[in-house]
């Protein structure tokens, strides 16, 4: 068995040819989970042989919506709380592209809750990787939609009064068709879960529970990302075929991870394929 | 498709105009929410464009509206949303990132009477300044207003042209007055109405730098799925499209984004002047207002009074220059507009002083009557 | 060939080497470290099911302590250590060597 340290770039990983590879290193903290999660997406797409340039991330505001301006695919770093209507555009414009909207909890769930339930109600056929890190990191740990009940955050020192989102239940009851949930830690299954989620026909949202270890590990005396991924491995309950209302995550408790949804309805593109089919012999287009 | 331009002669609501008008320039994505009195719009695209393989998508909202029109420009296609001042006060979030990304895409606001939900049903022209400065930071817009139904057509083409060639969202400033007006409008043979293309890169992906300019200062576009790779980012960035975050470079960017339209202003710049040759009195207005503005100033004319109309198409980027040079001319400025002096107070800018300036305002639900513009000729003529 | 003696090392005693041994592929791994792109998240050392890792004395350019491989012959080849580092700063390559 040969062992090697410092080496010149004789061997490349595999997710350097996916990665704008003059902006590294990223800005992410040590222990941050964001590049695992994006190594995952990148090992999926490899994985799969999709072209690399019939991929576009769409990514929101925030650290997890740093993404967009690492991965080497088309990608858009867009306001917070839009990506999904971006990608929807997008997607729509293109829908030979596997689109993918990678972006956080706060961009995705606050800011953007209202365009996350709408794009799954309307089965627009999008991949949604929301990393969960049950925080606003990028601003310096503030309380999120997914912070724990009694958690402490910058702006719930007393700890949070209010309770969070179950995302698995909200995007299934939304009509996402199929939803996930993983750590980090769980990188194989994650990577597993984006490779079929990006093979679905509509709209797919894997969470990806994620450590912060500045924002939210250290303030709830979790400890660092290694304490952090310790108590997943620790706490991670696998639950595939769950009913995602019997997967809201608690604070210092179990962590229920695994597939909780994966079945077929139709897409919206599928369906607007039929749209164009009826619309086109309609006879009233001739109206002035 | 032969049924994209519907050539001929129609008695057509201005709404609806509108929607052909971008149809005939090549729009086949319409992100919408209703609002009125701009909702016609949404409604004619949903029913048109599945007819022409194009998509109408009812968003959650106008932010989602907005940004959906972007995605899909950035996609290859041409996009656009119509809303009402409340709707376009949501829009413009991502409008600012539409022009931060220079991404082609018109904005209708069928304006109604504001502040807030206002006057749902009644007129207004009070998103003057919102359609100007509403996004946050410096930046240059333009926008459009027009007059008639006809030009609910033609401008929104024009719309669409100058979205295209600056790689700008562009606001076509419309009024309820002018969107719930039917009237004649005439829509030429496709081949008649002249249709401007996005720059496009001409060199291979190794090559390309996304914001990289030549003395035009507008960047070629790469779409999504050329094998570009291209970043697009709403920090502001490099000519590689990739955030940098210090003020050198923020000035580089945001100076050329201003540039890139000050610099075209004169090709951009639009306005229509009647009877301005002699004029003593000049009459300024804009959209629905402007058709008051000519009957006053016919009628003024046949009282002696020697007033001329400058009709503003282009609101923004205004044309500074000309009320300068008309400030040599005339001993007044009469602006005539539906809101508290929002076009008085640039032209005002523009005269410094050199030659006054009255308004006629109203704060909206009523057009304004030729009779006020021509009380206002009357009261003040020096 | 190895006598099936006990090893008194805890392991089965009565092992015995297959008559084809020379024949059969066997896994053979490499692991590549960029000590310099380490932030020092220790999940490699963590993580890694074999042992094969751990931290390292030394500083890197940033100041953390990179992993360094300490129980090469462990490696199983499973790639964790690659896939959970944040920061791509692990290569495992592993192929099939079939004996000559």
């Amino acid at each position: 068995m040969g062992t090697q340290t410092v080496t010149p770039q004789a061997v490349q990983h595999p997710y350097t040819r996916y990665l704008r590879t003059d902006r590294l290193p990223h800005i992410w903290c040590p222990g941050c989970g964001i590049g695992i999660a994006m190594g995952a997406f990148l090992a999926a797409v490899d994985e799969l042989g999709i072209p690399q340039e019939k991929v576009a991330v769409v990514s929101g505001i925030g650290c997890t919506g740093r993404v967009a301006g690492y991965v080497k695919f088309d990608s858009y770093h867009t306001t917070h709380g839009r990506p999904i209507p971006f990608a929807t555009g997008l997607k729509i414009a293109r829908p030979e592209m596997t689109v993918v909207v990678f972006s956080g909890d706060g961009d995705l769930v606050s800011i953007g809750g209202n365009h996350l339930i709408h794009a799954a109600r309307r089965n627009i056929d999008l991949t949604v990787i929301c990393v969960n890190n049950f925080n606003y990191g990028m601003t310096g740990g503030q309380m999120g939609p997914t912070t724990p009940h009694r958690a402490r955050t910058t702006t719930t020192p007393y700890g949070n009064l209010e309770f969070p989102f179950n995302l698995p239940y909200l995007v299934a009851a939304a009509g996402a068709v199929y939803v996930a949930r993983w750590t980090v830690l769980h990188v194989f299954h994650l990577r597993e879960s984006i490779k079929e989620a990006l093979q679905r026909r509509g709209f797919s949202f894997i969470e990806v529970v994620s450590p912060c270890p500045v924002g939210f590990g250290r303030p709830n005396k979790i400890g660092e990302g290694l304490e952090e991924m310790r108590f997943y491995r620790e706490h991670a309950l696998i639950q595939n075929g769950l009913h995602p209302k019997d997967a809201a995550l608690s604070f210092r408790d179990r962590i229920v991870v695994g597939k909780f949804v994966d079945e077929a309805r139709p897409s919206f593109l599928q369906v607007l394929e039929d749209h164009f089919r009826n619309a086109s012999r309609d006879p009233s287009h001739r109206e002035g | 498709m032969s049924n994209a331009v519907l050539t001929g002669t129609h008695f057509m609501l201005g709404d609806h105009a509108c929607a052909e008008g971008a149809i005939a320039a090549g729009c086949r994505f319409f992100a919408g929410y209703p609002i009125t009195p701009a909702t016609e719009i949404a409604e004619r695209m949903a029913r048109r464009l599945p007819q022409l393989g194009g998509v109408y998508i009812q968003m959650e909202d106008e932010l989602a509206s907005m940004a959906a029109i972007l995605g899909a420009s950035c996609g290859g296609m041409k996009t656009m949303t119509a809303t009402s001042g409340p709707g376009l006060s949501l829009m413009l979030e991502n409008i600012g990132l539409g022009i931060m990304l220079e991404i082609p895409c018109v904005v209708v606001n069928v304006q109604r009477g504001a502040p807030s939900t206002g006057l749902p049903t009644l007129v207004g022209q009070g998103d003057v300044m919102q359609a100007r400065w509403g996004s946050h930071g410096d930046y240059e817009i333009i926008a459009l207003a027009p007059s008639s139904v006809q030009e609910m057509f033609d401008f929104t083409v024009l719309a669409f042209n100058l979205a295209e060639r600056y790689r700008t969202p562009v606001i076509l400033l419309a009024d309820e007055a002018v969107g719930h007006l039917t009237e004649r409008v005439v829509i030429p043979p496709p081949e008649e109405i002249e249709l401007w293309e996005r720059p496009r890169p001409t060199v291979p992906p190794e090559e390309y730098l996304p914001y990289a300019t030549d003395e035009s200062l507008i960047p070629p576009m790469a779409l999504a799925g050329e094998g570009y790779f291209v970043h697009m980012t709403g920090l502001t960035h490099d000519e590689r499209g990739y955030p940098i975050i210090n003020g050198e470079a923020h000035e580089r960017l945001v100076r050329r984004l201003l540039e890139k339209i000050r610099k075209h202003a004169p090709e951009i710049i639009r306005y229509e002047e009647v009877l301005m040759d002699d004029a003593e009195v000049a009459v300024v207005s804009y959209g629905i207002t402007a058709r008051s503005a000519l009957r006053a100033v016919r009628e003024a004319r046949r009282q002696g009074i020697r007033a001329g109309l400058l009709r503003l198409i282009t609101v923004w980027p205004f044309p500074e220059d000309q009320i300068r040079e008309l400030s040599r001319q005339v001993e007044l400025f009469v602006v005539a507009e539906i809101n508290q002096g929002q076009i008085r107070r640039e032209v005002e800018r523009a005269a410094a002083g050199q030659v006054p300036v009255a308004g006629v305002h109203k704060l909206g639900g009523t057009l304004i009557t030729p009779d006020e513009i021509l009380e206002a000729l009357w009261v003040r003529k020096p | 060939m190895a006598a099936n003696t006990f090893s008194g090392n805890g392991s089965f005693p009565f092992w015995r080497e297959p008559l084809d041994a020379q024949q059969i592929p066997h896994l053979s791994t490499s692991i590549t470290i960029f000590p310099d792109l380490c932030k020092g998240c220790g999940y490699c050392v963590e993580f890694c099911p074999a042992q094969v890792l751990a931290t390292s004395d030394r500083l890197n350019a940033k100041g953390y302590h990179p992993p360094e491989v300490v129980k090469p012959e462990a490696c199983t080849g499973c790639q964790f250590c690659m896939r959970v580092c944040p920061e791509y700063a692990i290569i495992v390559e592993k192929k099939l060597e079939v004996p000559t």
